[in-house]
Protein backbone atom coordinates (compact mmCIF):
# COMPACT_ATOMS: atom_id res chain seq x y z
CA UNK A 1 0.00 0.00 0.00
CA UNK A 2 1.78 3.38 -0.96
CA UNK A 3 1.17 6.11 1.36
CA UNK A 4 -0.98 8.73 0.70
CA UNK A 5 1.66 11.76 0.74
CA UNK A 6 3.67 9.78 -1.33
CA UNK A 7 0.97 10.03 -4.00
CA UNK A 8 0.70 13.52 -3.37
CA UNK A 9 4.35 14.08 -3.88
CA UNK A 10 5.07 11.89 -7.30
CA UNK A 11 1.24 14.01 -8.71
CA UNK A 12 3.34 17.55 -8.43
CA UNK A 13 6.79 16.20 -9.32
CA UNK A 14 4.69 15.12 -12.80
CA UNK A 15 3.02 18.41 -12.81
CA UNK A 16 6.56 20.01 -12.16
CA UNK A 17 7.95 17.83 -15.09
CA UNK A 18 5.38 19.32 -17.57
CA UNK A 19 5.76 22.38 -16.75
CA UNK A 20 9.49 22.30 -17.44
CA UNK A 21 9.63 21.05 -20.47
CA UNK A 22 7.16 23.41 -21.50
CA UNK A 23 8.85 26.33 -20.19
CA UNK A 24 12.06 24.90 -22.32
CA UNK A 25 9.77 24.63 -25.56
CA UNK A 26 9.02 28.04 -25.23
CA UNK A 27 12.61 29.36 -24.47
CA UNK A 28 13.57 27.58 -27.28
CA UNK A 29 10.73 29.40 -29.74
CA UNK A 30 11.99 32.58 -28.35
CA UNK A 31 15.66 32.28 -29.20
CA UNK A 32 14.99 30.89 -32.60
CA UNK A 33 12.77 34.10 -33.23
CA UNK A 34 15.70 36.00 -31.81
CA UNK A 35 18.50 34.12 -34.48
CA UNK A 36 16.15 35.01 -36.94
CA UNK A 37 15.23 38.37 -36.11
CA UNK A 38 19.16 38.84 -35.81
CA UNK A 39 19.94 37.06 -38.91
CA UNK A 40 20.70 39.35 -42.12
CA UNK A 41 19.01 37.64 -45.75
CA UNK A 42 20.73 40.18 -47.72
CA UNK A 43 23.65 38.99 -50.05
CA UNK A 44 27.08 39.82 -49.01
CA UNK A 45 29.78 38.64 -51.36
CA UNK A 46 28.98 38.87 -55.49
CA UNK A 47 28.58 35.88 -56.75
CA UNK A 48 31.79 34.85 -58.93
CA UNK A 49 30.51 35.20 -62.86
CA UNK A 50 33.29 33.98 -65.06
CA UNK A 51 34.39 36.94 -67.70
CA UNK A 52 33.11 36.40 -71.20
CA UNK A 53 35.51 35.63 -73.61
CA UNK A 54 35.92 34.34 -77.09
CA UNK A 55 35.42 30.84 -78.12
CA UNK A 56 36.06 28.58 -81.53
CA UNK A 57 33.88 25.93 -82.12
CA UNK A 58 34.65 23.96 -85.07
CA UNK A 59 31.15 22.89 -86.60
CA UNK A 60 30.70 19.79 -88.07
CA UNK A 61 28.69 20.13 -91.50
CA UNK A 62 26.71 16.80 -92.88
CA UNK A 63 26.34 18.11 -96.25
CA UNK A 64 29.96 18.81 -97.42
CA UNK A 65 31.70 16.86 -94.99
CA UNK A 66 33.26 19.60 -93.50
CA UNK A 67 33.72 21.77 -90.39
CA UNK A 68 33.62 25.51 -90.53
CA UNK A 69 35.04 27.77 -87.70
CA UNK A 70 32.71 29.75 -85.84
CA UNK A 71 33.46 32.36 -82.91
CA UNK A 72 31.26 32.71 -79.83
CA UNK A 73 30.97 34.77 -76.42
CA UNK A 74 31.14 32.77 -73.91
CA UNK A 75 31.37 33.34 -69.89
CA UNK A 76 34.68 30.67 -69.48
CA UNK A 77 36.28 29.64 -65.77
CA UNK A 78 39.89 30.37 -65.77
CA UNK A 79 40.83 26.56 -65.32
CA UNK A 80 41.64 24.88 -68.64
CA UNK A 81 39.90 21.64 -68.15
CA UNK A 82 36.67 23.56 -66.95
CA UNK A 83 37.39 25.88 -69.72
CA UNK A 84 37.32 22.52 -72.08
CA UNK A 85 33.92 21.27 -70.82
CA UNK A 86 32.60 24.51 -71.29
CA UNK A 87 33.33 24.41 -74.74
CA UNK A 88 32.37 21.91 -76.01
CA UNK A 89 29.19 21.30 -74.03
CA UNK A 90 28.51 24.36 -76.06
CA UNK A 91 29.50 22.78 -79.23
CA UNK A 92 27.55 19.46 -78.61
CA UNK A 93 24.41 21.71 -77.75
CA UNK A 94 24.55 23.21 -81.37
CA UNK A 95 24.51 20.11 -82.42
CA UNK A 96 21.51 18.69 -80.65
CA UNK A 97 19.65 21.92 -81.49
CA UNK A 98 16.50 21.52 -84.15
CA UNK A 99 17.52 22.05 -88.07
CA UNK A 100 21.96 21.26 -87.22
CA UNK A 101 23.94 20.77 -89.72
CA UNK A 102 25.35 17.95 -87.93
CA UNK A 103 22.05 16.56 -86.10
CA UNK A 104 23.29 14.44 -82.74
CA UNK A 105 21.08 14.26 -79.75
CA UNK A 106 23.24 12.91 -76.93
CA UNK A 107 21.33 13.52 -73.94
CA UNK A 108 21.54 16.36 -71.29
CA UNK A 109 25.01 15.97 -70.33
CA UNK A 110 27.33 14.26 -73.16
CA UNK A 111 30.54 15.37 -72.19
CA UNK A 112 31.28 14.48 -68.32
CA UNK A 113 34.67 15.58 -67.43
CA UNK A 114 37.75 16.38 -69.60
CA UNK A 115 41.37 15.42 -68.09
CA UNK A 116 44.51 17.34 -69.29
CA UNK A 117 47.75 15.49 -69.14
CA UNK A 118 51.05 15.97 -70.02
CA UNK A 119 51.34 14.51 -73.79
CA UNK A 120 53.54 11.11 -73.50
CA UNK A 121 56.96 10.98 -74.28
CA UNK A 122 57.66 9.74 -78.02
CA UNK A 123 59.10 6.52 -79.08
CA UNK A 124 63.50 7.22 -78.97
CA UNK A 125 64.49 8.10 -82.03
CA UNK A 126 61.27 10.31 -82.48
CA UNK A 127 62.20 13.30 -80.20
CA UNK A 128 63.29 15.68 -82.89
CA UNK A 129 60.57 15.10 -85.64
CA UNK A 130 57.88 15.21 -82.46
CA UNK A 131 60.12 18.97 -80.95
CA UNK A 132 59.64 20.20 -77.94
CA UNK A 133 56.51 18.18 -76.23
CA UNK A 134 57.45 19.63 -72.42
CA UNK A 135 54.24 22.20 -73.05
CA UNK A 136 52.21 19.89 -74.97
CA UNK A 137 48.99 18.26 -73.44
CA UNK A 138 46.79 15.23 -73.76
CA UNK A 139 43.25 15.56 -73.98
CA UNK A 140 41.36 13.23 -72.32
CA UNK A 141 36.91 13.39 -73.02
CA UNK A 142 35.03 10.98 -71.03
CA UNK A 143 31.93 11.24 -73.11
CA UNK A 144 28.42 9.74 -71.23
CA UNK A 145 26.98 6.57 -72.30
CA UNK A 146 23.76 8.06 -72.92
CA UNK A 147 25.64 10.44 -76.06
CA UNK A 148 27.28 7.38 -77.20
CA UNK A 149 24.22 5.27 -77.45
CA UNK A 150 22.48 7.68 -78.86
CA UNK A 151 24.19 8.87 -81.72
CA UNK A 152 23.71 8.32 -85.20
CA UNK A 153 25.61 5.41 -86.57
CA UNK A 154 27.81 5.96 -89.68
CA UNK A 155 31.11 6.66 -90.96
CA UNK A 156 30.58 10.01 -91.86
CA UNK A 157 29.08 11.17 -88.94
CA UNK A 158 30.91 9.27 -86.24
CA UNK A 159 34.17 11.07 -87.92
CA UNK A 160 32.92 14.40 -87.63
CA UNK A 161 31.72 14.49 -84.49
CA UNK A 162 34.82 13.30 -83.07
CA UNK A 163 37.23 15.22 -85.44
CA UNK A 164 34.96 18.63 -84.78
CA UNK A 165 35.92 17.81 -81.03
CA UNK A 166 39.27 17.53 -81.73
CA UNK A 167 39.59 20.53 -83.63
CA UNK A 168 37.38 22.59 -81.48
CA UNK A 169 39.76 21.35 -78.06
CA UNK A 170 43.30 22.53 -80.41
CA UNK A 171 41.39 25.68 -81.95
CA UNK A 172 40.64 26.77 -77.99
CA UNK A 173 43.78 25.44 -76.33
CA UNK A 174 46.40 24.87 -78.67
CA UNK A 175 48.63 23.32 -76.23
CA UNK A 176 46.11 19.91 -76.75
CA UNK A 177 48.55 17.56 -79.45
CA UNK A 178 46.66 14.73 -78.45
CA UNK A 179 43.09 13.55 -78.12
CA UNK A 180 41.65 10.47 -76.56
CA UNK A 181 38.01 8.95 -75.12
CA UNK A 182 36.33 7.35 -72.70
CA UNK A 183 32.63 6.51 -72.50
CA UNK A 184 31.28 6.36 -68.66
CA UNK A 185 35.26 6.24 -67.90
CA UNK A 186 35.65 3.28 -69.77
CA UNK A 187 37.42 2.88 -73.20
CA UNK A 188 34.97 1.45 -76.08
CA UNK A 189 35.54 0.07 -79.44
CA UNK A 190 33.38 2.49 -81.32
CA UNK A 191 31.45 5.60 -81.56
CA UNK A 192 28.09 4.18 -82.38
CA UNK A 193 29.67 0.31 -84.17
CA UNK A 194 32.46 2.62 -86.79
CA UNK A 195 34.48 4.88 -85.78
CA UNK A 196 37.95 3.97 -84.03
CA UNK A 197 37.88 5.31 -80.08
CA UNK A 198 40.40 2.97 -78.98
CA UNK A 199 43.32 5.19 -80.85
CA UNK A 200 44.89 8.40 -79.97
CA UNK A 201 43.40 11.21 -82.40
CA UNK A 202 46.52 14.37 -83.18
CA UNK A 203 45.36 17.42 -83.75
CA UNK A 204 47.98 18.00 -86.50
CA UNK A 205 46.57 14.93 -88.40
CA UNK A 206 43.30 17.08 -88.71
CA UNK A 207 43.72 19.49 -91.44
CA UNK A 208 44.80 16.22 -93.41
CA UNK A 209 41.87 13.85 -91.63
CA UNK A 210 38.97 16.31 -92.82
CA UNK A 211 38.14 16.31 -96.73
CA UNK A 212 42.13 16.37 -97.59
CA UNK A 213 41.36 14.65 -100.61
CA UNK A 214 38.48 16.26 -101.54
CA UNK B 1 79.83 -56.19 -75.22
CA UNK B 2 78.89 -54.12 -78.27
CA UNK B 3 81.29 -52.04 -79.90
CA UNK B 4 80.57 -49.74 -82.44
CA UNK B 5 81.62 -49.41 -85.75
CA UNK B 6 83.70 -46.68 -86.36
CA UNK B 7 85.23 -47.24 -89.59
CA UNK B 8 85.64 -44.92 -92.24
CA UNK B 9 82.90 -46.37 -94.48
CA UNK B 10 80.55 -46.04 -91.58
CA UNK B 11 81.39 -42.98 -90.92
CA UNK B 12 80.61 -41.93 -94.59
CA UNK B 13 77.49 -43.61 -94.23
CA UNK B 14 76.54 -41.48 -91.13
CA UNK B 15 77.08 -38.21 -93.35
CA UNK B 16 74.71 -39.63 -96.20
CA UNK B 17 72.12 -40.28 -93.82
CA UNK B 18 72.75 -37.08 -92.66
CA UNK B 19 72.77 -35.38 -95.97
CA UNK B 20 69.68 -37.47 -96.99
CA UNK B 21 67.38 -36.33 -93.57
CA UNK B 22 68.73 -32.39 -94.30
CA UNK B 23 67.17 -32.31 -97.70
CA UNK B 24 64.16 -34.37 -97.06
CA UNK B 25 63.09 -31.48 -94.09
CA UNK B 26 64.33 -28.95 -96.55
CA UNK B 27 61.65 -30.85 -99.16
CA UNK B 28 58.87 -30.99 -96.51
CA UNK B 29 59.58 -27.27 -95.33
CA UNK B 30 59.15 -26.10 -99.11
CA UNK B 31 55.98 -28.22 -99.47
CA UNK B 32 54.65 -26.79 -96.62
CA UNK B 33 54.84 -23.56 -97.81
CA UNK B 34 54.14 -24.55 -100.88
CA UNK B 35 50.45 -25.48 -99.82
CA UNK B 36 50.21 -22.61 -97.77
CA UNK B 37 50.51 -20.20 -100.80
CA UNK B 38 48.59 -22.11 -102.99
CA UNK B 39 45.12 -20.87 -101.01
CA UNK B 40 45.99 -17.11 -101.72
CA UNK B 41 46.04 -16.28 -105.51
CA UNK B 42 48.68 -16.79 -107.86
CA UNK B 43 51.08 -14.05 -108.48
CA UNK B 44 50.36 -11.22 -111.14
CA UNK B 45 46.48 -12.21 -110.63
CA UNK B 46 44.24 -9.08 -110.11
CA UNK B 47 41.57 -9.97 -106.88
CA UNK B 48 39.39 -7.35 -105.45
CA UNK B 49 38.30 -8.27 -101.32
CA UNK B 50 34.56 -7.15 -100.79
CA UNK B 51 33.89 -5.99 -97.13
CA UNK B 52 30.32 -6.11 -96.09
CA UNK B 53 30.29 -4.55 -92.86
CA UNK B 54 28.38 -6.02 -89.86
CA UNK B 55 26.65 -9.03 -89.93
CA UNK B 56 24.97 -11.49 -87.36
CA UNK B 57 24.54 -10.00 -83.95
CA UNK B 58 26.22 -6.58 -85.34
CA UNK B 59 23.07 -4.93 -86.92
CA UNK B 60 25.29 -1.57 -87.96
CA UNK B 61 23.11 1.96 -88.72
CA UNK B 62 19.32 1.76 -89.15
CA UNK B 63 18.26 2.88 -92.79
CA UNK B 64 14.65 3.83 -93.56
CA UNK B 65 12.82 3.81 -96.95
CA UNK B 66 10.89 6.48 -98.17
CA UNK B 67 7.95 4.53 -96.79
CA UNK B 68 9.41 4.92 -93.15
CA UNK B 69 10.62 0.79 -92.75
CA UNK B 70 13.58 0.47 -91.20
CA UNK B 71 16.14 -1.91 -92.47
CA UNK B 72 19.88 -2.73 -91.01
CA UNK B 73 22.53 -1.58 -92.52
CA UNK B 74 23.79 -5.34 -92.23
CA UNK B 75 21.32 -6.64 -95.09
CA UNK B 76 22.25 -3.55 -97.24
CA UNK B 77 26.05 -3.99 -97.29
CA UNK B 78 25.16 -7.64 -97.82
CA UNK B 79 23.17 -6.65 -101.04
CA UNK B 80 25.61 -4.55 -102.60
CA UNK B 81 28.31 -7.09 -102.02
CA UNK B 82 26.52 -9.53 -104.11
CA UNK B 83 25.49 -7.05 -106.71
CA UNK B 84 29.13 -6.07 -107.14
CA UNK B 85 31.03 -9.50 -106.70
CA UNK B 86 28.81 -10.50 -109.93
CA UNK B 87 29.77 -7.49 -111.63
CA UNK B 88 33.54 -7.88 -111.23
CA UNK B 89 32.83 -11.44 -111.75
CA UNK B 90 31.44 -11.05 -115.19
CA UNK B 91 34.40 -9.04 -116.06
CA UNK B 92 37.12 -11.78 -114.83
CA UNK B 93 38.08 -10.10 -112.07
CA UNK B 94 38.64 -13.00 -108.44
CA UNK B 95 36.42 -11.59 -105.81
CA UNK B 96 36.94 -13.01 -101.64
CA UNK B 97 34.14 -11.75 -99.62
CA UNK B 98 34.47 -11.28 -95.89
CA UNK B 99 30.50 -12.99 -95.42
CA UNK B 100 28.05 -14.22 -97.89
CA UNK B 101 25.21 -14.71 -95.68
CA UNK B 102 23.98 -13.25 -92.18
CA UNK B 103 27.25 -14.02 -90.19
CA UNK B 104 29.34 -12.08 -87.65
CA UNK B 105 32.24 -11.34 -88.92
CA UNK B 106 34.68 -9.28 -86.60
CA UNK B 107 37.39 -6.96 -87.55
CA UNK B 108 40.44 -8.90 -86.88
CA UNK B 109 39.02 -12.05 -89.14
CA UNK B 110 37.70 -9.59 -92.03
CA UNK B 111 41.34 -8.01 -92.24
CA UNK B 112 42.98 -11.68 -92.28
CA UNK B 113 40.42 -12.60 -94.99
CA UNK B 114 42.24 -9.50 -96.92
CA UNK B 115 45.38 -9.74 -96.19
CA UNK B 116 45.55 -13.56 -96.66
CA UNK B 117 43.90 -12.65 -100.43
CA UNK B 118 46.64 -10.58 -101.22
CA UNK B 119 44.61 -8.26 -102.92
CA UNK B 120 45.05 -5.23 -105.43
CA UNK B 121 42.01 -3.52 -103.95
CA UNK B 122 39.97 -3.95 -100.47
CA UNK B 123 36.27 -2.35 -100.40
CA UNK B 124 34.69 -1.92 -96.93
CA UNK B 125 30.84 -1.45 -97.43
CA UNK B 126 28.48 0.17 -95.75
CA UNK B 127 24.97 2.27 -95.57
CA UNK B 128 24.27 5.36 -93.37
CA UNK B 129 21.39 7.80 -93.38
CA UNK B 130 23.28 10.57 -93.09
CA UNK B 131 25.33 13.02 -94.85
CA UNK B 132 24.17 12.38 -99.36
CA UNK B 133 25.50 10.44 -102.11
CA UNK B 134 28.62 8.30 -101.82
CA UNK B 135 30.95 8.92 -99.49
CA UNK B 136 34.73 7.52 -99.92
CA UNK B 137 37.24 7.09 -96.82
CA UNK B 138 40.73 5.83 -96.29
CA UNK B 139 42.35 5.14 -93.45
CA UNK B 140 43.88 8.10 -91.17
CA UNK B 141 46.91 6.64 -90.80
CA UNK B 142 50.04 9.11 -91.49
CA UNK B 143 51.54 7.06 -94.53
CA UNK B 144 54.54 4.72 -93.41
CA UNK B 145 57.44 3.24 -95.06
CA UNK B 146 56.90 -0.82 -95.50
CA UNK B 147 59.16 -2.93 -93.00
CA UNK B 148 59.21 -6.43 -92.44
CA UNK B 149 57.35 -6.37 -89.77
CA UNK B 150 54.41 -4.71 -89.44
CA UNK B 151 52.20 -3.72 -86.05
CA UNK B 152 48.44 -5.15 -86.95
CA UNK B 153 46.84 -2.08 -85.73
CA UNK B 154 48.59 -0.10 -88.37
CA UNK B 155 48.78 -2.45 -91.46
CA UNK B 156 47.35 0.27 -93.93
CA UNK B 157 50.01 3.00 -92.97
CA UNK B 158 52.43 1.36 -95.45
CA UNK B 159 49.25 1.50 -98.18
CA UNK B 160 48.18 4.34 -97.27
CA UNK B 161 49.22 6.46 -100.44
CA UNK B 162 47.81 3.54 -102.93
CA UNK B 163 44.51 3.76 -100.89
CA UNK B 164 44.54 7.63 -101.78
CA UNK B 165 45.10 6.78 -105.55
CA UNK B 166 42.44 3.86 -105.49
CA UNK B 167 39.97 6.23 -104.18
CA UNK B 168 40.50 8.97 -106.68
CA UNK B 169 39.94 6.38 -108.88
CA UNK B 170 36.73 5.68 -107.73
CA UNK B 171 35.73 8.98 -107.18
CA UNK B 172 36.33 9.88 -111.24
CA UNK B 173 33.99 6.39 -111.77
CA UNK B 174 30.54 7.66 -109.67
CA UNK B 175 31.38 11.36 -110.45
CA UNK B 176 30.93 9.98 -113.72
CA UNK B 177 28.09 7.91 -113.29
CA UNK B 178 26.16 11.40 -112.05
CA UNK B 179 26.60 10.63 -108.56
CA UNK B 180 27.14 12.98 -105.26
CA UNK B 181 30.22 12.36 -103.71
CA UNK B 182 32.38 13.12 -100.75
CA UNK B 183 36.02 12.17 -99.80
CA UNK B 184 37.49 11.79 -96.02
CA UNK B 185 39.81 9.88 -94.07
CA UNK B 186 38.28 7.96 -91.11
CA UNK B 187 39.53 5.40 -88.15
CA UNK B 188 38.16 2.00 -88.50
CA UNK B 189 39.67 -1.23 -87.63
CA UNK B 190 39.10 -3.10 -90.01
CA UNK B 191 40.25 -0.65 -92.67
CA UNK B 192 43.72 0.05 -90.50
CA UNK B 193 44.37 -3.56 -90.41
CA UNK B 194 44.34 -4.17 -94.18
CA UNK B 195 47.25 -4.83 -96.06
CA UNK B 196 46.02 -3.70 -99.34
CA UNK B 197 44.97 -0.35 -101.29
CA UNK B 198 41.75 -0.10 -99.01
CA UNK B 199 38.76 2.27 -99.24
CA UNK B 200 35.17 2.32 -96.93
CA UNK B 201 32.52 3.08 -99.30
CA UNK B 202 29.30 4.48 -97.41
CA UNK B 203 26.43 5.01 -99.56
CA UNK B 204 23.92 6.86 -98.18
CA UNK B 205 20.38 8.99 -99.75
CA UNK B 206 20.71 10.45 -103.12
CA UNK B 207 20.07 14.46 -103.36
CA UNK B 208 17.47 14.93 -105.88
CA UNK B 209 19.32 15.56 -109.23
CA UNK B 210 18.11 17.01 -112.56
CA UNK B 211 16.90 13.60 -113.97
CA UNK B 212 15.27 12.78 -110.66
CA UNK B 213 13.26 14.54 -108.81
CA UNK B 214 13.14 12.63 -105.71
CA UNK B 215 15.89 11.97 -102.66
CA UNK B 216 16.71 8.26 -103.45
CA UNK B 217 16.69 6.07 -100.62
CA UNK B 218 19.58 3.55 -100.01
CA UNK B 219 17.49 0.82 -100.42
CA UNK B 220 16.37 1.73 -103.99
CA UNK B 221 17.64 -1.38 -106.06
CA UNK B 222 18.35 1.37 -108.78
CA UNK B 223 20.59 3.22 -106.92
CA UNK B 224 22.45 0.19 -105.57
CA UNK B 225 22.43 -1.14 -108.98
CA UNK B 226 23.84 2.88 -110.03
CA UNK B 227 26.45 2.67 -107.32
CA UNK B 228 27.72 -1.07 -107.75
CA UNK B 229 28.28 -0.50 -112.16
CA UNK B 230 30.33 2.97 -110.69
CA UNK B 231 32.12 0.86 -108.74
CA UNK B 232 32.98 -1.98 -110.77
CA UNK B 233 33.97 0.52 -113.67
CA UNK B 234 36.52 2.10 -111.04
CA UNK B 235 37.51 -1.28 -110.18
CA UNK B 236 38.18 -1.99 -113.85
CA UNK B 237 40.20 1.39 -114.16
CA UNK B 238 42.27 0.29 -111.57
CA UNK B 239 43.38 -2.82 -112.85
CA UNK B 240 44.22 -1.53 -115.83
CA UNK B 241 46.55 1.21 -114.12
CA UNK B 242 47.96 -1.84 -111.84
CA UNK B 243 48.61 -3.72 -114.60
CA UNK B 244 50.11 -0.50 -116.72
CA UNK B 245 53.56 -0.90 -116.91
Amino acid sequence: MIPRYQKILFVILLLASAGMGAELWHLRQRAHQRLLAGQVSAPTKAPQVAPVEQATLMVASDADDTLQARELSLPLPPSPQQRAKVILDRLLDLYAAPGASHPVTGGSDPILQVFLLPAAAPPSGQGASMGNRGDQETAVVNLSGGFAAHHPSGIETETLTLLSICATLHANLPQVTEVRFLVDGETKATLAGHADLTRTYLTRDLEQAQGAVS
Amino acid sequence: MFRAATGPHVLFLRRIRRIAVLLCAIALLGGQSGSGQSAAPPAGRFVVVLDAAHGGADAGSTVTDPAGKPNPEKNLTLTLSVKLRSLLAARGIAVVTTRESDATVDAGQRAEIANHALAQACLSLHAAMSGAGVHLFISSLPAARSERFQPWQTTQATFVDRSLALAGVLNSALLHAGMTVTLGRTALTTVDSMACPAVAVEIAPEQPSSTSAAKASVEDPAYLNQVADALAAGLLEWRAEDHRP
